[in-house]
């Protein structure tokens, strides 16, 4: 019970989320959206890596999508633990704050 | 089943695009939680029901829970998210959405070229995966863990609380 669908299509979704997400990296000053855009560019690349495994109806894709979806993890844990770390030392969220670090 | 993938597409990308334009950040977690499981029905339809439950129970579960305790522990209240509302003119996203555009347009180009191929003859099941995971992709499985172990670490040497704030230069 899967849909046939052409295989552009998903990627086309894929690349419309992956858009999305870039767009609220780019636009957003709060270090919270930045990581929930980069959260959103990770599953769309998860999503094509899957579109392309149903193509070819091989476990690769989704076994890279494992990968992603780890490493998100793991980022996701270490950027919260900078934003409370951040947020503790400037008291507020703005990235730009960061700025004064002369990093 | 066609239906239910594009029905399901355009939820995903309408609460994705909730999510970048909300002010209230609890508003934002609460789309992208809506957007992670319609991407879960579309990987369900396209023949992939493993990654379909994973993406419930670790994206929009564990991760999504961790977005969460982070806003709830910051305590985001009103004055922030009237910060976020003044932050979000329209001059602010327009060089953002030029560059996501032409980006987005010259993708489409590329993908205009590709071959009319269809998706999803029949479902991978559970069990290919787990012996594809653990026969030739056994290293891929190790470096995970040791990421993972390396996320934790990371996360706890992070937010421990016993180093004091940074003291204000005097100018």
């Amino acid at each position: 019970m899967t849909a046939t669908i052409p295989l552009m299509h998903g990627l086309v979704l894929a690349g419309t989320l992956f858009a999305i997400g870039l767009l609220g990296l780019l636009a957003r000053r709060n270090i919270l959206y930045i990581l929930m855009s980069i959260e959103i560019m990770l599953n769309a690349t998860g999503l094509a890596f899957v579109v392309a495994g149903s193509r070819w109806n091989q476990a690769d894709g989704q076994i890279m999508f494992l990968i992603i979806l780890t490493m998100a993890a793991a980022e996701v844990a270490v950027g919260l633990a900078l934003l409370l770390r951040f947020h503790h030392q400037f008291k507020t969220l703005d990235a730009d704050a960061a700025s004064t670090m002369r990093g | 089943m066609n239906a239910t993938f594009y029905i399901a597409a355009a939820v995903a990308v309408f609460s994705t695009g909730m999510v970048v334009t909300r002010a209230n950040a609890v508003h934002s977690l609460l789309y992208l939680v809506v957007s992670m499981l319609s991407l879960a029905l579309v990987f369900f339809v396209l023949g992939a029901p493993l990654i379909a439950a994973l993406e419930v129970v670790v994206y929009a579960g564990a991760i999504m829970v961790l977005f969460v305790f982070v806003v709830m522990m910051l305590n985001l209240g009103g004055r922030i998210a009237a910060q976020e509302r003044a932050w979000l003119n329209p001059r602010a996203w327009r060089g953002p959405a030029a560059l996501s555009a032409i980006l987005f347009a010259e993708l489409l180009y590329v993908l205009g070229a590709s071959s009319g191929a269809l998706t999803g003859a029949e479902p991978v099941q559970p069990k290919e995966i787990g012996r594809a995971l653990f026969g030739p992709y056994m290293l891929a499985v190790e470096l995970a863990s040791m990421l993972l172990l390396a996320g934790l670490v990371g996360a706890f040497a992070l937010a421990r609380r016993d180093v004091p704030p940074r003291k204000e230069r005097n100018p």
